[in-house]
């Protein structure tokens, strides 16, 4: 009414005028990040791959290419199937993580970064030499153990493949090398403690995954 | 000397910058009154529902973040709300909370984004927008505390939530309710009963109540134009049968009020937020369903929330495979989109373009 | 040394010019240094209002990103300088495009039609004592009629565009100036009375008092008026970019558009100097003499300022509003401050014809009650439209419906 109302509004914007600008200079300095983001390179740890695909069979966009053949080297190290191909073709990825939370034996993560532009297709296909040459920053998501840890994928050292597991790295390489174990029982399947992450369980169809996408085109 | 005049037909869209979208209008203008209006949309189509007969059940999760962009949390909610009446499955009581949390967190920043753009239509030239987006930058911040995103968050999954938020969660939470109410008083100030938006927008573009009702137009729309009919009152899901809030209506129907409902809304929203702060316990945040469902076949669910834009609604039919037989979304943003013809002939081109963002449709949800 | 200007020489008040001839004249015959001395004064008058166009292009960019509460453009130069720079090199390298329907003659000639008002406009501004570059003594009434030739290049860009937005624009933009027009005029007269004299360098000495404190309502219908003219919120349908695309200069590009963009932030500043030289005693302050320029590119940047502000402010009106605004309340606000500043410069003034200092503080008393006196009535006649909404809730609802 008689242009008080207007007036109230030029006072605000008059003292936003004088306050501290609340976006960032981007490339100089950056928002705050938090651990659970989920952003490009994805980390692979080789060492604890099986091969069993999951990854591959959960993308909603079927965009992980996995091709494995009977290992050559070490059979009598349990080692089951040796990897030919690890594709990631991330421009078509949308970041959904489902692969991440298919992998039954936590070897991808997501990574945490946002800046992988390119001036081709092709070179958008993050391919198994790739995965295993870079540094490993894993992102939380999806995995309690690294965040129990307050691991800061931007900040933070790059991680072994050993420091990551749900479970202890023994564990996982007894069964690597063939020796039939009872899996421990995830802490969260425990029915006094409230659990932390209910997707694994025993029907999970990564663990009884056991086909393998063969043929590459 | 007569005048020789004639109507003129502008197509404003697909691309024009207040569409909110690729979305087409053919309008016959006699000088700067509408005399036609026809709405052509499909621009945006992607083939949702067609989709989701090829995806497992988790994965349609990921489809429901791309209808209604600017809402993807409220559309996690009420995809797995269909999904866990499919199967039966009992949601845990901590994974309620948080999703009603989140989803009223969601419907905050949808607003504020919907309200900015109403209020760059009235040629603003940006200012609540940029206020609006300051505040919802902070949501997504939130939000990118729980699950790693910030617009297609995929936070849902049919069982409960993927998982629990992070422990620095609850204090950004509470720090943000604390900085929000500063920021959206500001707001209110600036623009809520400016006289200029008023002139603009009040009787313009009325809807009437019976005609509401007879398209099914639903949410603020529909509350703007005297209606108090709110899903989250009347049939509550998740946890809003314990939350305490009320459903502001109005009675005029017109540009304005579509607007002044939306300001309350956030309001109440932000009551919601509070409530489930204070009454949320520890537990579990989902229940035990294994990652690949198989619903029983022949079953089928309709799973509906009150989202931002209206009702939107999932209804879904197995066939006892890992994927849906049939997944059919009925979507706010389009239904609301019929009354169109009605609200704009006989307005101005300026009021066209404002009714529009008053309506606050979103052209991923109505192509779909 | 030999080269002097004859008194009866127009040219002879401007200090300007006549340093700059008398300087060439030590090297060159006269007849050359007169016309060497005038090519210089246009270079300035021309650099100088491109060169303020650009940097008063960042300027309001950058308030405006303050105002959004973020930072604006700061990477080129230093704090973003020459961000106005980077944008006339990006547009200088796009391809110039004319549509294959435009009127190509037309087309080519709207970013020189609506430039060269706002160069002409400042030919008459006196920018510190003695420096107009022609001290006209018809300076208000030349004002007036340079501005308006800006909107037939207007209606001329949407004509020529062959393209419907544009003539959405362009008539928009015709109704805007053609009714804004008067108003503008009937409040320019309350200055003119109370100065005496049409002459900007008249009127800059007359205003022993700021002629915003005497004349607060024409002010405020001049700048209204002003706004409207230059397209600036709330008054700017003529491009109003969320409807329109962008008006009248939809189908401009490369450096047509650099120019009319040029066109559109010079305007600004001209308008600033206009208003400044009418309304803010324009260079008077302290130490006029020697800082006259100073003090007025202080004023100038303060106007810069509001326009900034009230253009990050205000939603946009809509076309009948604008011109009910400028036919049903400007006008009669203006008529009623002219026939206000008739009649007291009728009883006020002496003999000679002139207004003392304190006779200027009485009016200004008296025009302040006026206008406040017109708030509150044109206020109480808009009442019921900008009612707010009343607050209905569930409960409240159900009771209605019960009754």
């Amino acid at each position: 009414m008689y242009g008080i109302n207007m007036a109230k509004g030029f006072l605000v914007t008059l003292k936003n005028f004088t306050k501290k600008p609340f976006t960032v200079q981007y490339p100089e300095e950056r928002v705050k990040q938090h651990p659970r983001f989920r952003g490009e390179e994805f980390v692979w740890y080789e060492e604890r791959c099986t091969g069993c695909a999951s990854c591959a069979k959960y993308c909603p966009l079927g965009i992980i290419e996995i091709v494995t053949t009977p290992s050559e080297t070490a059979p009598a190290q349990g080692d089951k199937y040796r990897l030919e191909l690890f594709d990631i073709s991330i421009n078509r990825c949308m970041f959904c993580g489902l692969c991440v939370e298919a992998c039954p034996y936590d070897a991808l993560y997501m990574g945490s970064g946002f800046e992988q532009g390119q001036y081709s297709r092709k070179e958008m296909v993050i391919d198994i030499d790739h995965l295993r040459q870079a540094d490993k920053h894993p992102s939380t998501f999806f995995r309690p153990q690294l965040e129990e840890t307050g691991y800061d994928p931007r900040g933070g050292r790059p991680l072994h493949w050993q420091d990551v597991g749900r479970e202890g790295w023994q564990w996982h390489q007894r069964e690597k090398m063939g020796m039939r174990i009872d899996r421990p029982v995830p802490a969260d399947l425990i029915p006094s403690d409230p659990p932390v992450d209910s997707s694994f369980v025993e029907d999970s169809p990564a663990l009884s995954a056991s086909k393998i996408e063969g043929d590459a085109e | 000397m007569p005048i020789h005049t004639e109507p003129m037909t502008v197509n404003i869209g697909p691309q024009h910058p207040s569409t909110h979208g690729v979305f087409r209008l053919r309008v016959t203008f006699d000088g700067e009154e509408i005399l036609e209006v026809e709405p052509i949309f499909g621009y945006l189509h992607r083939g949702t529902e067609k989709l989701a007969e090829e995806r497992n059940y988790t994965q349609i999760v990921t489809l429901t973040d791309r209808l209604d962009y600017v809402s993807s949390m409220i559309n996690n909610q009420a995809y797995c709300l269909a999904v866990e009446e499919l199967l039966g499955v009992e949601v845990p009581q901590r994974a309620k909370y948080l999703r009603t949390l989140t989803a009223e967190l969601q419907r905050v920043a949808s607003h504020l984004m919907g309200i900015g753009f109403f209020l760059q239509d009235l040629g603003t030239l940006g200012t609540p927008l940029m206020y609006g987006f300051r505040s919802r930058e902070k949501i997504l911040d939130l939000f990118e505390m729980l699950c790693g995103a910030r617009i297609t968050l995929s936070y849902m999954r049919p069982g409960g939530v993927f998982f629990d938020a992070p422990d620095d969660f609850w204090p950004a939470l509470d720090q943000f309710l604390e900085d929000f109410d500063i920021e959206f008083e500001e707001l209110e100030r600036l623009i809520l009963e400016n006289e200029i938006v008023m002139v603009r927008t009040r009787g313009v573009s009325v809807l009437p109540l019976d005609l509401a009702i007879n398209a099914s137009v639903s949410g603020p729309t529909l509350r703007a134009s005297g209606s108090d009919w709110d899903w989250r009152k009347k049939a509550p899901y998740d946890a809003y049968d314990r939350m305490d809030f009320e459903v502001p209506t109005a009675t005029g129907g017109d540009n304005y009020d579509r607007f002044w409902v939306r300001m309350q809304e956030i309001r109440q929203s932000i009551r919601i937020v509070r409530q489930c702060v204070e009454q949320i316990e520890p537990g579990a945040t989902r229940a035990e369903v294994p990652l690949i469902l198989r619903p029983k076949p022949g079953t089928e669910s309709y799973g509906r929330v009150e989202a931002s834009k209206g009702e939107l609604a999932f209804y879904v039919v197995s066939d006892g495979g890992i994927s849906p037989y049939r997944m059919k979304v009925r979507s706010p943003s389009l239904i609301n989109l019929t009354v169109t013809e009605h609200l704009l002939v006989g307005w101005k081109l300026s009021d066209m373009i404002v009714t529009l963002g008053s309506l606050d449709i979103n052209m991923g949800e109505v192509d779909r | 040394m030999n080269c002097v200007l004859g008194s009866d020489n127009i040219l002879n008040d401007t200090v300007l010019y006549r340093v700059i001839y008398e300087a060439v004249g030590n090297v060159l015959p006269c007849g050359l240094s007169y016309v060497v001395a005038g090519l210089a004064m246009m270079m300035i008058l021309v650099n100088g209002v491109l060169v303020g166009a650009g940097l008063f292009s960042w300027v309001e960019r950058r308030l405006i990103g303050r105002f959004h509460n973020r930072i604006g453009p700061n990477r080129w130069g230093p704090f973003g300088l020459l961000q106005p720079m980077a944008d006339l090199v990006k547009l200088l390298t796009k391809e110039d495009l004319t549509p294959k329907s435009a009127d190509r003659l037309l087309f080519a000639i709207v970013p020189v039609a609506m430039l060269a008002p706002v160069i002409l406009t400042m030919a008459v501004v006196p920018f510190a004592k003695d420096t107009a570059l022609a001290n006209l003594n018809v300076g208000v009434l030349y004002i007036l009629a340079v501005t308006s030739i800006t909107s037939v290049a207007i209606f001329m860009a949407g004509w020529a565009s062959d393209n419907r937005y544009a003539m959405f624009g362009a008539s928009r933009g015709v109704a805007v100036l053609i009714s804004y027009e008067v108003p503008v005029v009937m409040s320019l007269l309350g200055v003119v009375l109370l100065a005496g004299s049409m002459s900007l360098d008249d009127v800059v000495s007359a205003q022993n008092v700021p002629f915003l404190l005497v004349q607060p309502m024409a002010f405020f219908v001049f700048l209204a008026g002003i706004s409207a003219e230059l397209n600036r919120t709330p008054f700017d349908l003529a491009e109003a970019e969320s409807e329109l695309i962008a008006g009248f200069h939809t189908e401009y590009s490369g450096v047509k558009f650099a120019l009319i963009q040029a066109a559109e932030f010079g305007a600004v500043l001209t308008s600033s100097a206009v208003i400044v030289t009418l309304f803010l005693s324009g260079w008077s302050g302290p130490f006029s003499e020697y800082f006259g320029w100073a003090w007025f590119l202080l004023k100038i940047g303060v106007l810069a300022f509001m326009f900034s502000w009230v253009r990050a402010t205000l939603p946009r009106l809509r076309i009948d509003q604008l011109l009910a605004f400028a036919w049903k309340f400007l006008l009669p606000l203006s008529i009623i401050n002219l026939f206000a500043t008739a009649l007291e410069v009728y009883f006020l003034r002496d003999d000679a014809g002139t207004l003392a200092t304190s006779d200027l503080w009485v009016m200004a008393g008296i025009n302040f009650g006026v206008a406040f006196a017109c708030l509150i009535i044109f206020g109480t006649l808009i009442k019921e439209k900008v009612r707010p909404a009343r607050l209905i809730t569930g409960d409240t609802l159900s009771a209605v419906e019960a009754d």
